[in-house]
C-alpha cells in the first residue's frame, strides 16, 4: 500500500539524541556482581579452571611418574605441598591435572544435554498434540530411572572410557532439561507476541527459534548450570567404579578410589580429591543460584 | 496523489518484486466497498466437563457482518461474548468450524496456504496487553522488523522502515534499541501498533487495544489510531468492552451477546436509539459522573453458560421484554430500519411477535 517517506506529523520526544539504556546482559552483569557468594564461587571456579589449564607451568612434577621411595607422604612434606599418593606421585600435580578432565566431564554432558533437551522440549511444548506427547512420554521413561543408576547402566553397556561416560551422563540429563524446556515453552506460547509472530506469517520453526528460545533460555540455563556440579560428581562416581577415565590418567573420582586403601595411614591425603569434587560442584551450584537471581531482571 | 487503479490489491499479489511493498497512495481505497465480509462464522470449543463427560462451548455462533474499507467497525459486548474469538477466527489464529471470511471478495478459507499467507499479510492485529504482546528478549526494533524479515525484506530497508514506523507512532527512531521493559505501557502500545503496521496491512484488528492503559494514555493512543487511519487509509475492526471508547472511534458498531450478533448499526444511531433490549441495558449501565442521573439499573442475573445456551434467543433469560416466541425461535439478524440490523423478535415483522405490543412500547417498557 503506502510507503510514507516524509517526516510525519506525529509528535516526537523532545530529546532528539535519545540514547539506549543499558542492555539486558549489562543489567544481568551488574546484578550478578552484587551477589557476593556468587562472585566468590565464580572466583573459585576460575581458579580451578586456570590452574587446571596452566598445571604444567605451576608444578615441576610429572602427574604420571611416581617415586617408590616417596609413597604416601603427608601434606606439607618437603617438595610435595599436598603429599604424594600410593605410587609416590605428587598429589597437587595430579589434582590440578585432574581438573582438566573434570572440567570436560562437568560441562560437556550438560552442553550436549542442553542442546538436545531444549530442542525436544521446545518442540513438544510448542506443538503439543500426539508428537509432543510421544516425545515427552519417552523422556519420562528415561526419567523413571535414578540418575546415577541410569548413568552406570549406559556407561557399563558402552564400555569404560571418558567419551562413553560423557555420553552416558548426557543421556541422563536430557529428560529433565527437556521437561524444563517444555514447561517453559508451554508458558511462552500462550503469550500474545507468539500470536503476533504467527500473524506475520512466520513458520513454526522460525517462531520457535526466534521467539521462543530466547524466552525459555533463563530457566533452562539456570537448571543446566546447576547440573554441572552433579555431572562432575557422577563422572567421578563412574571413574571410581572403573567406568570412566582409565588409569593412570589423573581423575578425581579414580584418585579417590585408588587412595581408599590409604585412608587409615594418610587420611588427609586420601580425602583431597573428594574435597576438590565438593568444592567444584558446590561452586557450580552457588554460581547457578546467583545467576538465577541475576537473570530475573524483569519480564523474564 | 497516485492514480486510482480501481481494483484493490489482488490476492495473488507477488511478494517477490524487490520487497513486495507497493507504493500506492492510501487514499484511493478509502471509499471503496466492503473490505471484509464475515458470514455465518461459528466456532465451538470441545471441553471436558469431567472424567468422561464432554461438552461443547459455543464461543461464536453464526456471526455475520461487513466492514467497509476505510471505516472503523466496533465490536462491543461483555467479556466472554466471543469478541476476541471472532477476531482470532478472522485472522486465522483459530480455525473456524463454519462460515466464510471474505477479504476483498475472496473467501480466505478456500485459498491454499501460499495464497492465504499473501492475503493474511493485509490483516494485522494490535493486542490487548502491552506487556505480553512484545517479546521481552527482543529489542523494540527487532520486534517491529520481524514481520518484514519474515517476508524477505532486505536488512537495510527493514531498519529504515522501522525508524519510519517508530516516528509514525510518535516515538524516536532510537527507541529501536530499547527493550520492552524499559518503556511505559503507552510507549509499548505504540510499538505494538508500529509492528502491526510493518507489513502495510489494510485491515487492523484492535483487540481491546487501549483497555490496559490509563485514561489519559488511552486518549493519546486512540488519537494516534485515528490519525494513522486518516493518513494510511486503514480499516479498523475495533474490539472493546468500553462503550465510550467505541463511540469515540467507530463508524459502525456491532453488539455481541453470548457469541451472537444482536445489533449492528451506525455508531451514532446505536447510542441515540438502541433497539435491542440488551443494547439498551448495556448503554444504561455506562457509569456517569452526573450525580443527578439515577444509578444504572443493570440486568438481572448472570450471562448464561455458553456450554448450554438458552434455546431460541440467547438473551431471553435476562430480557425484560421476553415473550413466548423468544424461547422457541431464534431471532434472525434483520434490518429493522435502513442500515440498522437487530436480532430480536420485537422487530421481526414476520414473526408471531407481531401479535405482541408495538415494538417501541415493548422497548420502552423494557427500558423503564
Amino acid at each position: 500500500m503506502v510507503a510514507i517517506t516524509t517526516p510525519t506529523r506525529a509528535k516526537r520526544p523532545a530529546d532528539e539524541t535519545l540514547v539506549a539504556p543499558r542492555s539486558y546482559l549489562g543489567e544481568v552483569r551488574v546484578r550478578f556482581m552484587t551477589k557476593r557468594a556468587g562472585v566468590g564461587a565464580l572466583g573459585v571456579l576460575a581458579v580451578i579452571a586456570v590452574t587446571a589449564v596452566a598445571a604444567p607451568l605451576l608444578t615441576p612434577h610429572d602427574p604420571l611418574a611416581g617415586r617408590a621411595t616417596e609413597r604416601l607422604l603427608p601434606i606439607g612434606a618437603a617438595g610435595h605441598l599436598l603429599g604424594t599418593d600410593e605410587q609416590g606421585r605428587d598429589m597437587l600435580t595430579r589434582l590440578l591435572y585432574a581438573g582438566r578432565l573434570s572440567l570436560v566431564t562437568g560441562t560437556m554432558p550438560v552442553l550436549i544435554a542442553t542442546i538436545l533437551g531444549t530442542a525436544i522440549g521446545a518442540t513438544a511444548g510448542y506443538l503439543r498434540g500426539p508428537l509432543g506427547a510421544v516425545l515427552m512420554r519417552s523422556m519420562d521413561m528415561l526419567y523413571a530411572f535414578p540418575a546415577v543408576m541410569l548413568a552406570i547402566a549406559v556407561a557399563a553397556s558402552l564400555g569404560p572410557g571418558v567419551n562413553n561416560s560423557i555420553l552416558a551422563i548426557s543421556i541422563v540429563f536430557i529428560p529433565p532439561i527437556a521437561r524444563v524446556a517444555e514447561a517453559a515453552t508451554r508458558r511462552v506460547v500462550l503469550l500474545e507476541y507468539i500470536e503476533a509472530a504467527r500473524l506475520s506469517g512466520a513458520s513454526t520453526a522460525r517462531i520457535i527459534v526466534s521467539q521462543v528460545l530466547a524466552n525459555i533460555f533463563n530457566p533452562i540455563f539456570v537448571y543446566a548450570s546447576g547440573l554441572v556440579g552433579l555431572s562432575i560428581v557422577i563422572a567421578s562416581g563412574l571413574s571410581f567404579l572403573g567406568l570412566g577415565a582409565a588409569p593412570p590418567t589423573p581423575e578425581w573420582g579414580y584418585m579417590l578410589n585408588s587412595l581408599r586403601g590409604a585412608i587409615y595411614t594418610q587420611p588427609w591425603v586420601a580425602v583431597l580429591p573428594g574435597l576438590f569434587i565438593f568444592a567444584t560442584s558446590m561452586a557450580c551450584n552457588v554460581v547457578s543460584d546467583a545467576l538465577r537471581d541475576a537473570l530475573d531482571v524483569k519480564d523474564a | 496523489m497516485a492514480t486510482p487503479t480501481g481494483t484493490p490489491v489482488s490476492t495473488s499479489t507477488t511478494w517477490g518484486s524487490t520487497t513486495g511493498f507497493s507504493t500506492q497512495s492510501p487514499r484511493e481505497l478509502v471509499h471503496a466497498d466492503v473490505l471484509l465480509r464475515v458470514a455465518g462464522l461459528s466456532k465451538d470449543f470441545p471441553v471436558r466437563l469431567g472424567v468422561r463427560a464432554r461438552g461443547v462451548l459455543s464461543a461464536v455462533d453464526n456471526v455475520s457482518f461487513a466492514v467497509r474499507a476505510g471505516t472503523t467497525v466496533g465490536i462491543v459486548g461483555e467479556s466472554g461474548c466471543g469478541k476476541s474469538t471472532t477476531a482470532r477466527l478472522i485472522l486465522g489464529l483459530i480455525e473456524p468450524d463454519r462460515g466464510s471470511i471474505e477479504f476483498e471478495g475472496v473467501d480466505i478459507r478456500t485459498l491454499d496456504r501460499v495464497q492465504r499467507r499473501a492475503v493474511k499479510r493485509n490483516m494485522q492485529m494490535v493486542f490487548q496487553d502491552p506487556y505480553s504482546a512484545l517479546n521481552p528478549r527482543m529489542s523494540v526494533g527487532a520486534s517491529i522488523a520481524f514481520p518484514m524479515a519474515v517476508h524477505g525484506m532486505p536488512r537495510k530497508e527493514q531498519r529504515e522502515r522501522t525508524a519510519m514506523l517508530l516516528q509514525q507512532v510518535g516515538l524516536h527512531p532510537n527507541h529501536a534499541s530499547y527493550y520492552p521493559h524499559q518503556m511505559s505501557g503507552g510507549q509499548r502500545q505504540r510499538v505494538n501498533i508500529a509492528r502491526a503496521l510493518a507489513l502495510e496491512p489494510r485491515l487492523v484488528i484492535a483487540d481491546e487495544a487501549v483497555s490496559a492503559l490509563d485514561k489519559s494514555v488511552q486518549a493519546q493512543v486512540l488519537n494516534l489510531l485515528t490519525d494513522l487511519q486518516e493518513r494510511l487509509g486503514l480499516t479498523y475492526l475495533f474490539i472493546s468492552h468500553d462503550l465510550n471508547v467505541v463511540q469515540y472511534v467507530a463508524d459502525r458498531v456491532i453488539v455481541m451477546y453470548l457469541g451472537q450478533v444482536v445489533e449492528d448499526c451506525p455508531s451514532d444511531e446505536l447510542y441515540a436509539r438502541p433497539l435491542h433490549p440488551y443494547t439498551q441495558a448495556l448503554l444504561a449501565s455506562i457509569p456517569d459522573i452526573d450525580p443527578d442521573r439515577p444509578a444504572p439499573a443493570g440486568l438481572e442475573g448472570d450471562v448464561p453458560s455458553p456450554l448450554n445456551p438458552p434455546s431460541g434467543c440467547r438473551f431471553r433469560t435476562r430480557c425484560p421484554a421476553a415473550m413466548a416466541v423468544c424461547g422457541e425461535e431464534r431471532p434472525e439478524l434483520l434490518e429493522a430500519e435502513p442500515g440498522h440490523l437487530v436480532a430480536c423478535h420485537l422487530f421481526d415483522r414476520a414473526s408471531p411477535a407481531r401479535a405482541a405490543p408495538e415494538p417501541a412500547q415493548g422497548v420502552a417498557m423494557a427500558n423503564a
